[in-house]
């Protein structure tokens, strides 16, 4: 299942570790929320990176007093039609401001790409190698957007606003 | 959404799988030659649930030609003739019972 | 009229080309069934007994003239000539090509027509009153705000996967048009003691297995907070909402598990975090949308015309006006109702012929607009009142002049099991027969105002909850059979039907409705007391003995 971050195909700088065995020394690992929360300073003080993948069915408050330190949360799309984790990811980005790795993980395909951008994601571990390699060209599928969300992009309210008001400046 | 084959097959009798092809929406019938047909004559007939589930297994790995393929219950008349055996049958192989109305000119 | 700018216009292509890379990859087999459906639901593409089923959407019921020609065309060359116009304010066709649809989404997206989101589970058409802008005693026009909303919820990204369908409906009038009630949120305009526009916000609303009636969950919400408010509700129901079992996962069923007062404090807590952010709406924005909005410029009329007043003598065109000609906020003019239900047609259907000459009639008549409405008919907004004697002639000539709005052969139903695969009994035949049964116009006046409503299905999309007389197909036995409901109505009294007795089958429902008919008039205690009050006073008893002494 290939990782797509910036926009292309990148190698997992983490290891997904199952519950129930070893952490590999210092390295980089990805752990379930249970594990973590079993005991979060244990994994937050070893020398490697820690990474969360947290339920779609659990409020991300018991996650937010560790965000600083987290280099890697990564939330669920359980099946595609299953939405909850872009709140969660809005959450986690405009309201908690983590400014980590947010990685989508799941049944991850290429036509909701977008939409997960928009929602903050950004590395995918997506389903299809076909999807991962298009990513690119098709997260430049739309360019005007109705609704604000804090990915930054200008609304197309605001679009207006901006012309209305160059064009009474030219007046 | 369960798929049609983990739900449980039942026949009350001569049955079929029929389903809509992809493309433009048609009402198709699995043929005996792992194949569809538009005509109801030319649908597989199967008595039995280990029939219809091998027919409708079949079917179902066809998802580019067909969607929702399913099975349902015919009536054979004498001399062979394959009829729809319900209501919404009669109406997928007829169109619409209503008359519309035309405008007058 | 709102006109779409370039932005509008850009979203509108970049997604019909989106839907045309989705449907080439599922046609090559590069996309599966299961990973496609959603997509094509997000497209408005159903697939039915027979064919795929198109659903366009026609935002708060508002076309241009040049938007019902493309409808038009898109009957003739992509179906079978005639759409059917829906309980919201949406167009199908029923016999569509999945792969000629985006040919059809880019033939309509020149005109500024989508299909964006009129099905799966995401929101849906905004729909509203179908005299916004025009009818007396309004606050304000609520097309505005439902433009603001459609914009707003149009490829949410938080918002397109929730536990499932979500509809919004918008009234500013005290007399509610949108039904606003069975809505998942239904939102009323008006102002507060300071003079301020804002909304009254209800929630949980909706029919089909458990119906509901809406709540209120904040008897005020300033205009420019009503976008994060709405967000905050939605992102309560995307998060909390059921998605374990289908029948449940409407926000209606979360609002009645937790309680009214559970609910309204979760989402004012959801709220209150993100209150004064990018979503709070400036005048200055709002502003914008209205200036978007252009209304005609009427001329000075007088109250009653020359042509009128000849025209009076003509007892057909009198019997016309007086059933579907309706009060103009502006003198001289007039808001007129097109019945889309002739004696023994199919509700809510029009040709491609029709569409045609009524883009022609709202070009010459009514400043090229037209209007849908959430019972089946359309209406021309702006008609002056000196063009009635010649537009009822033209009309009359298309079929577009029954007059029969809001009498008892009106009736709302849904395609039923001629057409959709949910169904388990047909509807529109028996809407055609009571149309026969009641053809005579002057027993559909003697019996007034009398919405029956008829569903195919549990799934209520004729709206039978809430139908003076509502009528549910069911089977029993592979046989078809309807239960009866009296006393629903869908306005600002919203009230749920109650079962008279057991189901009946096919061929007797028309007798049934006769025989309640005949009970209200024998009942009534004047003749303007209307069917649902005499229901109201009397309670479902004596109808009940009356239909079922002999069944």
């Amino acid at each position: 299942m290939p990782l797509v971050k910036n926009g292309m195909i990148a190698t997992d700088a983490l290891i997904h570790v199952p519950d129930g065995a070893e952490l590999p020394g210092d390295g980089a690992v990805l752990v379930s929320a249970a594990r973590f929360l079993e005991n979060p300073e244990a994994l937050l003080q070893r020398a490697g990176k820690t990474g969360v993948i947290w339920p779609n069915n659990r409020d991300v408050d018991d996650l937010v007093p560790f965000l600083d330190r987290l280099a890697v949360v990564a939330l669920v799309f359980p099946t595609f039609r299953d939405g909850r984790a872009y709140s969660q990811a809005r959450l986690l980005r405009e309201r908690h401001g983590y400014d980590g790795e947010l990685r989508a993980t799941g049944q991850v395909l290429r036509d909701q790409f977008v939409f997960m951008l928009r929602a903050g994601f950004d590395a995918f571990e997506v389903k299809k190698e076909s999807d991962a390699g298009a990513f690119a060209l098709t997260s430049k599928r739309y360019s005007v957007f109705y609704q604000p969300t804090g990915d930054g992009r200008l609304t197309a309210l605001h679009r207006r606003m901006q012309q209305r008001h160059s064009e009474s400046a030219g007046q | 959404m369960t798929s049609p084959l983990e739900q449980k097959i039942r026949i009350t009798g001569p049955s079929i799988v029929t389903a809509n092809r992809t493309f433009d929406g048609a009402v198709i019938y699995r043929t005996a030659s792992n194949g569809w047909s538009t005509s109801l004559s030319e649908a597989a007939i199967v008595r039995t649930a280990d029939e219809a589930r091998a027919l409708l297994t079949e079917s179902v790995a066809d998802d580019v030609g067909a969607v929702g393929p399913y099975i349902a219950p015919v009536e054979i008349k004498d001399g062979g003739k394959i009829k729809p055996g319900n209501l919404r049958e009669h109406i997928r192989l007829k169109g619409v019972t209503i008359v519309l109305l035309p405008v007058p000119a | 009229m709102y006109a779409y700018d370039e932005l509008d216009r850009t979203l509108i292509n970049e997604r019909v080309e989106e839907f045309r890379d989705q449907v080439k990859r599922r046609l090559s087999g590069e996309l599966t069934e299961d990973e496609f459906k959603m997509l094509r639901l997000q497209n408005g593409v159903y697939l039915q007994l027979h064919a795929y089923m198109f659903r366009i959407a026609i935002p708060y019921g508002t076309l241009s003239s040049k938007q019902l020609r493309r409808l038009a065309h898109v009957a003739r060359r992509y179906d079978r000539g005639y759409g059917h116009f829906t309980t919201r304010q949406n167009i199908q066709f029923n016999w569509i090509k999945l792969a000629e649809l985006p040919d059809a989404l880019a033939d309509l997206a020149e005109v500024g027509i989508h299909a964006m989101q009129t099905s799966g589970n995401n929101t849906r058409n905004v729909t509203s009153d179908q005299w916004a802008g025009v009818a007396p005693g309004e606050i304000e026009d609520p097309r505005i705000w439902s433009e603001l909303l459609r914009q707003y919820t149009t490829l949410h990204p938080e918002f397109s996967f929730l536990p499932r369908k979500f509809k919004f409906a918008i009234t500013a009038s005290a007399h509610d048009r949108a039904a606003i009630k069975i809505h998942d949120i239904g939102l009323r305009l008006h102002r507060n003691a300071q003079g301020e526009t804002g909304f009254e916000v209800l929630v949980g609303g909706g029919l089909g297995r458990t119906p509901f009636i809406g709540k209120t969950i904040k008897p005020f919400v300033h205009g420019r907070d009503i976008l994060s408010y709405v967000e905050a509700i939605l992102r309560v129901y995307n998060q909390y909402g059921r998605r374990d079992n289908i029948y449940k996962a409407r926000i209606k069923i979360l609002v009645h598990e937790l309680g009214i007062d559970k609910f309204a404090a979760e989402v004012e807590d959801e709220w209150l975090a993100m209150r004064d952010s990018a979503l709070t709406l400036d005048d200055a924005v709002i502003e914008e949308i209205r200036s978007r909005f252009s209304y005609p410029s009427y001329e000075n009329l007088p109250h009653m015309p020359e042509e009128l007043k000849k025209a009076a003598h003509d007892p057909l065109f009198e019997r016309w006006r007086k059933n579907s000609v309706f009060t103009h906020k502006i003198q001289g003019y007039a808001i007129v109702t097109l019945s889309l239900k002739p004696v023994g047609g199919p509700p809510g259907d029009a040709t491609a012929e029709q569409m045609d000459a009524l883009a022609d009639l709202a070009d010459k008549y009514s400043f090229g607009e037209i209007r849908v409405g959430h019972e089946q008919n359309l209406a021309l907004p702006h008609v002056a009142k000196r063009g009635l004697p010649a537009l009822w002639k033209a009309l009359d000539k298309i079929r577009l002049a029954t007059p029969n709005v809001n009498l008892v052969s009106d009736i709302i139903a849904c395609p039923g099991l001629d057409y959709c695969s949910l169904a388990n009994a047909r509807s529109i035949p028996i809407a055609q027969e009571l149309t026969r049964r009641f053809a005579n116009h002057d027993t559909a006046e003697l019996i007034g105002r009398l919405h029956i409503n008829i569903s195919g299905c549990i799934n209520a999309c004729g709206h039978h909850h809430v139908g003076h007389i509502g009528i549910l197909g069911v089977e029993k036995n592979g046989e078809e059979f309807y239960q009866i409901t009296i006393g629903g109505r869908a306005d600002e009294n919203a009230e749920l039907g109650v079962l008279i007795g057991p189901a009946v089958p096919y061929g007797e429902v028309a007798d049934v409705v006769e025989d309640i008919v005949e009970a209200y008039l024998a009942l009534r205690e004047r003749p303007d007391e209307l069917f649902v009050d005499t229901v109201k006073r009397l309670g479902v008893g004596p109808f009940r003995e009356r239909v079922y002494a002999t069944r």
